[in-house]
């Protein structure tokens, strides 16, 4: 009798994304499209000031004259978006004075998220805001953070509590006219954090906020800030989730930082927006404007992203290195499996003396999946003995997916020194089975190799998020082999 | 019953023949070597044995405690205790050994209904064995396998080997490329885990291993067969003489 010998292949039809559910919750909601109107609806369910309406307005008629400047660059391809499709306010109906009013179904919705936020269950040391759609519904640790100067809260709070703060900073890293999706964010923004660290303060807790899409066709345009002051530092980190649904949801976040002299924010990111589904069917579209701006001399500031979710993922975290001696660091995890699609990487801008940057991005590519590194690294003029080192390394597991490295350098002074280095690997059917002859599974080989792929990057993430994210590249890659 | 049972083995690669209908049967306790001339498919029965793609098995069994070992993936058969030193050891980019290490003796535990192995353990135990086979402590820091020299590869999988306890060792050519000192710790590790449940598979080259480890039987693979199986005296005799005698014969 014949008997063909082959592994058998672990068939996969368990849920993947375990953040699909859909929380039964009566929301507020603006009425669909795009219009001045609906504007002036967010702003005024914000119940916002004249300046903040304006500028608001400003950016959506500048946004309007842009119509048909929607970026096409990017390696990326989607349908066409249409703006009027969609709400672009969605609120839990409740109005939540404290804690003990948040709705239990949203705090089961978090708990479900892993993210506790009830007082008593918060994880040690780590501060916790949560937008649920367009709202902040919880900042935790809010007393403690107060007593040290250090402003936590929705930026829609902040708007009324901080307005001098807001009307300085607001805009001035990525103003209304940067890019479409910006000046799209700048219009109908909803909510999001505001850090402000006093000067002089090292953050002696993890800042973290939690965003979660979950009204169906709702976009979700959060607006982060975050200012260090002179001589302080903070850590902050977000985290990202949404329903499964068949229709795209749109995503278009702006995050600005301003670190002053000798300040340091370190941003990380987990992005686990739902991915759609294995023929490409929903998900998310994130496009995504983050960028800081190093001011102060011998600042710093570090993005660490591990990108694992989205249909379509845009995004360009950068910094501005303009105080003499400041310091940009971008470490980057970017998964796309099945059918996503990404293009990512940063911008260094070196304008002061001595500046230096350092960007290391490791890219996995599985499925049909198309993963773009993007970077640019500009040396100004004055930019004198500035640095540059720049690591792409591009892992591919499978023959269909693809992997490509767009670097961009351009120096305008001579005594700066760039360095870039390239790698793409393959994940074999050697290495596989090497593991699994010690008894791994597939699946539990795969997520090794990549967690070893992806180690310089993890190890930048806070501890307490380090373990997760190793789960959570692990969980995106299941069914991607065999 | 035979802890191991290869009963009339053919397997083809790229429908080219290799094996030709090999039996071996390897009771607990035992230490079997094959000898065999380049190409005569040595290699190929210990990776069809471990259950790596590419082989077509087109007659015959293996046996696993009397379970067919061709119903498991290869992951299975490794958690059964089949153990396989690789004759060319891949190189794991990025995956320090101890990590590496630590996911495959956690992976054989949760099979078992073990708890993971707590950390200091863990340190515990590798330490305890790499000084066994003069492996310098911080090798378990490097990447498993990269920049690796031949000998500490072949070390590294008697490492594996010795941490995993399996019931059923293949070792391919795990002798060549070790100097001579190396050889007699390699050796060492293995007659350590020589006991009356665990049985050995060695393939080697040179009688000068079998010095070391005793084996009880001794087989010789021509042709994708077994040609002729003895005592440990064959290995000398085939030393002396080589394969000219089955090989005109075949
Ligand atoms: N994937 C493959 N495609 C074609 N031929 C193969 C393949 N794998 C093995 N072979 C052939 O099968 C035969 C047996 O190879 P195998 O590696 O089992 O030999 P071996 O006895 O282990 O030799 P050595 O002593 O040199 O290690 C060789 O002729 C080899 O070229
Ligand atoms: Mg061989």
């Amino acid at each position: 009798m014949a008997a063909k010998q082959e592994t058998a292949a672990a068939v996969r039809d368990v849920e993947q994304y375990k953040y699909g559910f859909v929380t039964a919750i009566e929301s507020d909601k603006a009425p669909k499209g795009l219009s001045e109107d609906i504007v002036r609806f967010i702003s005024a369910k914000k119940g916002e000031p004249e300046w903040m309406l304006e500028w608001r307005l400003k950016a959506y008629r500048y946004w309007l004259t842009l119509a048909d400047q929607e970026p096409t660059w990017a390696k990326l391809s989607y349908p066409k978006i249409d703006y009027q499709d969609s709400y672009y306010y969605a609120a839990p109906k409740q109005k939540l004075a404290s804690m003990d009013e948040v709705d239990p179904k949203l705090l089961e919705t978090y708990k479900k998220l892993g993210i506790p936020l009830a007082e008593q269950a918060i994880l040690a040391g780590v501060a916790v805001d949560a937008v649920f759609d367009s709202v902040s519904v919880a900042t935790t640790y809010k007393k403690k953070l107060e007593e040290m100067g250090v402003i936590f809260k929705p930026i829609s709070e902040a708007v009324h509590s901080h307005s001098e703060l807001i009307k300085k900073y607001l805009g001035s890293v990525v103003p209304y006219t940067d890019n479409f999706f910006a000046t799209l964010n700048c219009a109908v923004f909803t909510d999001g954090s505001f850090v402000y660290i006093p000067k002089g303060l090292r953050c002696p807790m993890e800042l973290s906020t939690y965003f979660r899409i979950n009204e169906k066709n709702t976009g979700q345009f959060e607006r982060t800030l975050i200012i260090a002051e002179e001589g302080s530092y903070v850590s902050y980190l977000e985290g990202c989730t949404a329903p499964q649904r068949d229709e795209n949801q749109l995503h278009a976040a702006v995050v600005e930082l301003i670190a002053l002299d000798n300040a340091e924010i370190k941003y990380s990111t987990v992005q686990n927006w739902y991915p759609g589904d294995a023929d490409g069917k929903g998900g998310i579209f994130n496009f995504v404007t983050k960028r800081g701006a190093c001011r102060g001399k011998n600042s710093k500031i570090m993005w660490t992203q591990v990108e694992t979710g989205s249909a379509i993922t845009w995004k360009y975290p950068s910094c501005i290195l303009q105080g003499d001696g400041s310091v940009g660091e971008f470490y980057s995890v970017a998964i796309t499996n099945n059918r996503q699609q990404a293009d990512t990487g940063t911008k260094m801008i070196h304008l002061g003396a001595n500046t230096r940057s350092k960007i290391i991005s490791k890219g996995i590519s599985a499925g049909k999946a198309d993963n773009t590194y993007r970077g640019l690294v500009r040396i100004g003029a004055k930019a004198d003995g500035a640095r540059n080192y720049t690591q792409c390394d591009s892992l591919l597991i499978g023959d269909q997916c693809g992997a490509h490295t767009v670097p961009y350098i351009e120096s305008r002074n001579p005594t700066a020194q760039t360095e870039h280095e390239a790698t793409t690997s393959k994940i074999s059917e050697d290495h596989l089975f090497y593991c699994q002859q010690r008894g791994m599974t597939q699946e539990e080989a795969v997520s090794l190799i990549v967690n070893g792929f992806c180690r310089e990057v993890l190890q930048t993430l806070p501890m307490e998020f380090a373990v997760e994210a190793q789960k959570l590249v692990g969980i995106s890659l299941e069914g991607s082999v065999g | 019953m035979a802890l191991l049972e290869i009963k009339n083995l053919h397997v083809s690669v790229a429908d080219k023949k290799i094996l030709n209908g090999v039996s071996l049967s390897l009771s607990a306790g035992e230490v079997h070597a094959i000898m065999g001339p380049n190409g005569t498919g040595k290699s190929t029965l210990s990776n069809v044995i471990a259950g790596r793609a590419g082989y077509e098995v087109t007659e015959g069994e293996v046996l696993l405690d009397g379970k067919d070992v061709f119903a498991m993936a290869a992951d299975e058969r490794a958690r059964a205790g089949i153990f396989l030193a690789f004759q060319y050891p891949v190189e794991i980019p990025g995956v320090t050994t101890s990590n590496f290490l630590k996911t495959a003796i956690n992976a054989k535990r949760r099979s078992e209904g073990k708890p993971e192995i707590d950390a200091m353990e863990f340190l515990k135990l590798v330490r305890a064995k790499t000084k066994v086979l003069g492996m310098p402590d911080d090798m378990i820091k490097r990447a498993l396998n990269v920049g690796f020299s031949g000998g500490e590869k072949k070390r590294a999988e008697v490492l594996q080997m010795t941490l995993l306890e399996p019931r059923v060792a293949i070792l391919d050519e795990t002798d060549s490329g070790l100097d001579i000192d190396a050889l007699k710790v390699v050796s060492d590790g293995v007659n350590a885990l020589r006991s009356p449940d665990r049985a050995f598979l060695i393939i080697t080259h040179y009688q000068r291993l079998l010095d070391y480890i005793v084996p009880d039987h001794v087989h010789v693979l021509v042709g994708g067969k077994v040609v002729e199986s003895g005592g440990k005296e064959l290995a000398l005799q085939l030393e002396a003489e080589g394969y000219a005698r089955y090989l005109s014969a075949a």
